[in-house]
């Protein structure tokens, strides 16, 4: 008997997942996703202080290192004394929420859109890659800006919005690989089997089309942050008194001569929970890329 | 090719009709009554029924939509409700403030992102390479109204270098012709006018260059890269052909192409993504009209603005596409 080694084949999710490991820049993406979700679930027993209560005695206090602080407050306080720490923990809350509402809103009405474009192909694929169309025919920004005009300034709408202003991003997506997975043999095995169309779709095809999904979901989680903070610092989107980093930015808009604190400090954690999301999707997109396989 | 180019300008027919019809019905299905906005709360009931009719408001939707059509294809647009003024009008004299700001935004864009692209593809893994694809992934995560406010803080707050807001100081005076300052004032010989002009454009326009500048650098990295694995780069470097020779004539011409796809897309995504810019900068342009237009609900003015911006945005895309099509000898019609 030969004494031949054989090698076990790992199947292509461990393989992107070992791949993953060894990406930096993506695990870095992952530990300040995980700051971010541990202090939006465990918000109330980290912020020091209520995020709403207002103290006329503390206005304006800077951070804690300038002087005139006080270390009742770290990070100093907004205009009507409230905590800024306590208030940017809990808008790490709000954004992760919004990131999830939105997302899921993009995701399930894409892939489905997308999978049922796809799948059925002709005047149904054609119709709703026309619908598509006309929701990227507007830049995103405005776009979401008219649709929460429309439904009325609120968070929930914005997050509508937002979820909406992405679908086709979703659909087009799903809809190419619904298409390169269908010509394949195993799918054709499968309906010769007499596997009805629902099957097909969910059991088949879809699983297949998870890669370039789940670095789409990354990113789109990423801009929904974004596009969130924005609306809300329009005034279109979380409205006062709620803690929200856009809106918070917009509160330290007339400030920005008197205490930088209170402009500075919403940015950056704006910045790092997108980037922290960029980071990972970008991290995924190369840890998936079949091309890069060596 | 002319077929093609006929099939993609035909099919942005409908999907501005479906813009018409998206934007009207979300406007007017907007709750609240725009005669009473108009009147106040305390108008009586006899003029609100005039206004009504005048506007068309007693009319069942689809009647109101077909007069919004017919209107919109002699160029109609209405009046706004705010200010009376014809939208058209209105929107044509905010334009040009955004097409500037929008083409210098682009321009800085281009140019320093295909730079870092560039190098950072030519010397791959070096600490130029890194640093410029940290600080471009950090330009794409940052939330441009945030950059804006540190960066009018620094410079126009704390070091004097440039003006805070607008497109031109109270106190300079400049002959308004084709309402972009920059042409007006080199055709005038205004000096003073266009180097005030510069100064109020250059702090909005590299904040709104921050976004493109990083997605180009990356584009124009990535494009670099693949042609430069190609087989004849080597026989170029082989030829003994000098590096720069290589890099900018062989590579680059055959990189460009996707990397012009995005700068055209980058560029029309600015056209109407410019509202934050607008809003922090108070620049005049027709972002922070629209904005505006929401807030004090004029329906009019959102509605003509968003549907010319979208118009605007899908036509710059057509043509990115067409272009695409004809630089790239691979591809011809979907």
């Amino acid at each position: 008997m030969t004494n031949d080694q054989t090698f076990k084949s790992r199947g292509p999710l461990l393989e992107a997942l070992l791949r993953l490991r060894k990406n930096r820049i993506a695990l870095a993406g992952l530990i300040i996703i995980a700051v971010f979700l541990f202090m939006a679930v465990f918000a109330p027993w980290l912020a020091p202080h209520d995020p709403l209560e207002q103290s006329l005695y503390s206005k304006l206090k800077p951070p804690i290192w300038s002087e005139k602080s006080d270390r009742e407050y770290p990070l100093g306080t907004d205009d009507f004394g409230r905590d800024l720490l306590s208030r940017l923990i809990h808008g790490s809350r709000v954004s992760m929420i919004v990131g999830v509402v939105a997302v899921a809103i993009s995701l399930f009405f894409g892939t489905l859109a997308g999978a049922i474009a796809g799948f059925y192909g002709g005047k149904t694929d054609n119709l709703i890659m026309r619908l598509m169309d006309i929701l990227l025919a507007f830049p995103p920004i405005l776009l979401a800006i008219v649709i929460v005009a429309f439904l009325g300034p609120s968070l929930r709408n914005a997050m509508i919005a937002i979820g909406v202003v992405s679908i086709p991003r979703y659909a087009r997506l799903v809809r190419g690989s619904v298409l390169e997975e269908y010509a394949k043999d195993y799918v054709q095995a499968a309906r010769a089997l007499g596997a009805r169309d629902m099957r097909l779709i969910f059991v088949h095809i879809l699983p297949n089309c998870l890669a370039p999904l789940i670095v789409q979901t990354t990113l789109g989680f990423a801009s929904a942050i974004l596009e969130a903070a924005a609306l809300s610092f329009l005034g279109l989107g979380a409205q006062p008194p709620t803690a929200e980093w856009g809106a918070m930015l917009a509160n330290g808009r007339s400030l920005i001569l008197r205490a930088w604190w209170v402009v500075t400090f919403p940015g950056i954690m704006i910045l790092l929970a997108v980037l922290g999301f960029n980071l990972l999707g970008d991290g995924l997109r190369d840890a998936l890329d079949p091309r890069l396989r060596e | 090719m002319i077929r093609f180019i006929l099939h993609r300008i035909l099919s942005l027919i409908p999907t501005i009709f479906g813009v018409s019809v998206l934007v009207f019905f979300m406007i007017h299905l907007i709750p609240g009554d725009p005669a009473e906005m108009m009147l106040g709360e305390r108008a009586n009931e006899k003029s609100l029924k005039i206004l009504r009719e005048q506007l068309g408001l007693d009319q069942p939707l689809y009647v109101q939509y077909g007069r919004f059509m017919s209107r919109l294809l002699k160029g109609d647009l209405g009046r706004a409700l705010r200010t009376n003024e014809k939208v058209s009008r209105e929107i044509a004299d905010r334009l040009p403030a955004t097409i500037e700001l929008a083409l210098m935004a682009i321009i800085i864009a281009t140019v320093i992102g295909m730079l870092a692209g560039i190098t950072s593809a030519t010397r791959q893994y070096s600490l130029f390479d890194y640093v410029s694809m940290v600080l471009s992934l950090t330009g794409v995560s940052m939330p441009i109204f945030w950059l804006g406010l540190v960066l009018m803080i620094v410079f126009s707050l704390h070091l004097g270098w440039v003006p805070l807001s607008g497109r031109l100081s109270y106190d300079i005076h400049l002959e308004i012709i084709t309402n972009f300052y920059i042409i007006d004032s080199i055709i005038t010989y205004n000096w003073a006018a266009f180097k005030d002009t510069l100064w109020h454009l250059v702090l909005p326009a590299f904040t709104l260059s921050t976004i493109p500048m990083a997605t180009i650098a990356r584009i124009t990295r990535s494009s670099m890269l693949e042609v430069l694995r190609q087989d004849y780069i080597r026989t170029a470097k082989a030829k003994g052909l000098s590096l720069m020779m290589v890099h900018y004539k062989h590579a680059l011409k055959n990189a460009l192409i996707p990397i012009i796809t995005v700068i055209g897309l980058q560029f029309g995504i600015l056209l109407g993504g410019a509202i934050l810019t607008e809003t922090i900068f108070a620049w005049p342009g027709i972002g922070l009209w629209i904005l505006n237009g929401v807030y004090a609900r004029d329906f009019n003015a959102v509605q003509g603005g968003t549907i010319v911006v979208a118009t605007m945005f899908v036509t710059i895309n057509m043509f990115v596409d067409i272009l695409y099509a004809w630089i790239n000898p691979r591809i011809k019609v979907s």
